[in-house]
C-alpha cells in the first residue's frame, strides 16, 4: 500500500511516500528542509514533490501516517491540518503517529540491541523524551523536562537518539545515535499494525503535553490614583 | 457557467468555512456558512488567547468543512476554487486555515485564493445585497479593527482612508465591560443595557474629534479611560453605579464617532454608499445612528446581517469569488500567512 508520511514536530519539515508492505517499508520518495519556521510554507510543495519524486499522485494513495508531536512549534498544526486536509478531500485514512516513536521506529530497525530513549528539543530549556525498550516498544513517556531532570532516570551511556540528544548530549550522559529527526519510514514503522491492518485511527490530536500561557485576569487594575 | 468556491477564515476565535456559487454574471449566492467558536474558552481570561484558539481551529477545521458541504448538499469533488484568510490575524490561527486550504487546494487540484481577512468583510455583504457600486466606502469595526476603508473594487483596489490609533472599537466594548463588571467579549451585554439606560446620562469624551485631529482616524483608548474614571469615582462616593446609564453614554459616544466620520468622509470624497460591516456592526445603536445620519445625508446605508458580519467563512468565499470573477492569478501553494496584511494587498 501507498502511504504518506508528514512531520512537522521538529525543525525538520518532512514528507515522503512509502511502500508499505508486510514485509517491510521502501521509501519512494522524500522531501525534507530543516528550517523551523517553514513549516506552514513549504508542506504542502514538498507533498506535492516527494509524490511526483515517487511516480506517482495524491489519488494513488491508500494512507497518511501524521506526526502529532510532541513539538514545540506553532508548526506542529500545520502537519496536522495538512494531513486532516488532505485524507478528507482523498477520502483515505490519517494514522496519528507519535513523533518520538517514528524516531525510536527508525533506531529499532538498525543493530540496536538495548533499551534507549529519544529526546526531541522543547525549547524553553526543556526537552521531549519517551523510553523503548530494544524492540522499539515505547516504556516511559512521552514527557517534557529539564535535561537535568530527565539525566536522572536515565543509566549512564544510555543511547539516545533525536536532536534533543545532540543539543543535550552531556548534561544528559548519553551516546547519540541517528536519527535526528522523525524519518518517512520511521512514521510509516510507527503506524504500521494500523496501517496493514486497516484498523479506524483515532483522533489526530497533537501531543501538547504542556497548557497554553494564558494567565487569568486578576482583580481589576484602577486608572486613578488613590 | 457558475463555480463552487469554498472559504475558510480562521484569522481569530472562529473557525468559519462557507460555500458560495459565482454566477456568469458575477454574482455571488451563499450557499452554507458554517462556524465553530471558541469564545467561550476565552471568555475566563477576558480577551482572545492565541494559544487556545489555534488549538481551537485545528480541532473544528475538518469538521467545520464536512457540516458546511452537507448544508450546501455538495461534495469536496463540486468546488471549483478555494478561498483562505492569509491575513491579517493570529500567526498560529491563521497557519491553521492556511495549511488546510492548500491541502484541498492541492488534493482537488483546484486554483488557491489566499485572501484579505478585512476585504472578505466588506465583500460578505453582496451575498444579501448584490453587488457594490464603484465606489463605495466602507467602515469596519470589530474586537480587532475599525477603519473607514474607499472601496473601488472589492477584488483589487481598497484604499484606507483611516484607522483607529490605539484600541479598536471592540476592544473599547471588552474592557469597558469589564469595568462595568460585565461578561465577555462586551459587545452584546453593552448593548442590552443600553438599550435601558439614558444616552445622554454621561458627556463621554469624544476621541479624536478636535481640529488638529486626523478627520478620518479613531481613538477610543481615553473614552474606555474615562469611563473606568467615572465609574471609580462614584464608587468612591459610596454610589450604586448606573450600569444601563453609563453603557448607553459609552455606547454613544462610540455610535457618534463612528458615525460622524465615516458620513463626512463619504460626503467630502462624493461617495454615494456607506457599507458598515464587523461584529460591532451588530450593535443597535451603531445601525440606528447611522442610518439616521445616512438619510440625512442622502448616503444609501448597506449593513449584512449580523451572523454575516461577525468572522465567518462566507464572507471569504465571497471574496475569493469575487478576486476569481476578477481574473486574478491564484496563490502558490507555498504561500505564507501574513498576521500583519495591509488592506490594500486583497489577494496574494
Ligand atoms: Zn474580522
Amino acid at each position: 500500500m501507498l502511504v504518506l508520511a508528514i512531520d512537522t514536530a521538529t525543525p525538520a519539515v518532512t514528507a515522503g511516500v512509502v511502500a508499505l508492505e508486510p514485509s517491510g517499508v521502501r521509501v519512494l520518495g522524500t522531501r525534507v528542509t530543516q528550517d523551523a519556521r517553514a513549516h506552514g510554507e513549504l508542506l504542502t510543495p514538498h507533498v506535492l514533490e516527494a509524490v511526483a519524486q515517487a511516480g506517482t499522485h495524491l489519488r494513488e494513495l491508500d494512507a497518511i501516517a501524521c506526526g502529532i508531536g510532541p513539538g514545540p512549534y506553532t508548526g506542529l498544526r500545520a502537519g496536522m491540518a495538512t494531513a486532516g486536509a488532505l485524507g478528507h478531500s482523498l477520502g483515505v485514512p490519517v494514522y496519528p503517529v507519535c513523533s518520538l516513536d517514528a524516531i525510536a521506529a527508525e533506531v529499532a530497525t538498525g543493530d540496536q540491541n538495548a533499551p534507549f530513549v529519544v529526546v526531541t528539543d522543547a525549547r524553553r530549556k526543556e526537552v521531549y523524551w519517551a523510553t523503548y525498550d530494544a524492540s522499539g516498544a515505547r516504556t516511559d513517556g512521552p514527557g517534557v523536562q529539564r535535561p537535568a531532570e530527565l539525566a536522572v532516570r536515565l543509566a549512564a551511556g544510555t543511547v539516545a537518539a533525536g536532536q534533543g540528544a545532540e543539543l543535550h548530549r552531556e548534561a544528559l550522559g548519553v551516546t547519540v545515535l541517528q536519527p535526528a529527526t522523525p524519518t518517512v519510514a520511521g512514521l510509516v514503522r510507527a503506524a504500521r499494525e494500523g496501517l496493514l491492518a486497516g484498523t479506524p485511527p483515532g483522533p489526530l490530536t497533537p501531543l501538547y503535553l504542556r497548557r497554553p500561557d494564558a494567565q487569568e485576569p486578576g482583580q481589576r487594575k484602577r486608572v486613578t490614583a488613590l | 457557467m457558475a463555480r463552487i468556491v469554498l472559504g475558510i477564515e480562521s484569522s481569530c476565535d472562529e473557525t468559519g468555512v462557507g460555500l458560495v456559487r459565482l454566477h456568469g454574471d458575477g454574482t455571488v449566492e451563499l450557499l452554507a456558512d458554517d462556524v465553530a467558536s471558541s469564545v467561550e474558552q476565552h471568555a475566563r481570561f477576558g480577551g482572545v488567547v492565541p494559544e487556545v484558539a489555534s488549538r481551537a481551529h485545528l480541532e473544528a477545521m475538518t469538521p467545520t468543512a464536512e457540516r458546511a458541504l452537507a448544508t450546501a448538499g455538495l461534495s469536496l469533488s463540486d468546488v471549483d476554487a478555494i478561498a483562505v484568510t492569509a491575513g491579517p490575524g493570529l500567526a498560529g490561527a491563521l497557519l491553521v486555515g492556511v495549511a488546510a486550504a492548500k491541502a484541498y487546494a492541492a488534493a482537488l487540484n483546484v486554483p488557491l485564493f489566499g485572501v484579505n481577512h478585512l476585504a472578505g468583510h466588506i465583500a460578505v455583504d453582496t451575498l444579501q445585497h448584490g453587488p457594490l457600486p464603484s465606489p463605495c466606502l466602507a467602515l469596519l469595526v470589530s474586537g480587532g479593527h475599525t477603519q473607514l476603508l474607499r472601496v473601488d473594487d472589492v477584488a483589487t483596489t481598497i484604499t484606507e482612508i483611516g484607522s483607529t490609533v490605539d484600541d479598536a472599537a471592540g476592544e473599547a466594548y471588552d474592557k469597558v465591560a469589564r469595568v462595568l463588571e460585565l461578561p465577555y467579549p462586551g459587545g452584546p451585554p453593552i448593548d442590552t443595557a443600553a438599550r435601558r439606560g439614558n444616552p445622554a446620562a454621561i458627556a463621554f469624551p469624544r476621541g479624536m474629534t478636535g481640529p488638529r485631529d486626523a478627520a478620518f482616524d479613531f481613538s477610543f483608548s481615553g473614552l474606555k479611560t474615562a469611563v473606568a474614571r467615572w465609574v471609580e469615582a462614584a464608587e468612591r462616593r459610596g454610589e450604586t453605579i448606573p450600569v444601563d446609564d453609563v453603557a448607553a453614554s459609552f455606547q454613544e459616544a462610540v455610535a457618534d464617532v463612528l458615525t460622524a466620520k465615516a458620513v463626512r468622509a463619504a460626503t467630502e470624497a462624493g461617495i454615494g454608499t456607506l457599507v458598515i460591516s464587523g461584529g460591532v456592526a451588530a450593535n443597535s445603536r451603531l445601525s440606528t445612528l447611522a442610518a439616521e445620519r445616512c438619510v440625512e445625508a442622502g448616503i444609501e446605508l448597506r449593513v449584512p446581517r449580523p451572523r454575516l458580519c461577525t468572522d465567518n467563512g462566507a464572507m471569504i468565499a465571497a471574496l475569493g469569488a469575487h478576486v476569481l470573477a476578477a481574473g486574478v492569478k491564484p496563490s502558490a501553494l507555498d504561500l505564507s500567512a501574513d498576521p500583519s496584511l495591509p488592506v490594500s494587498t486583497i489577494s496574494i
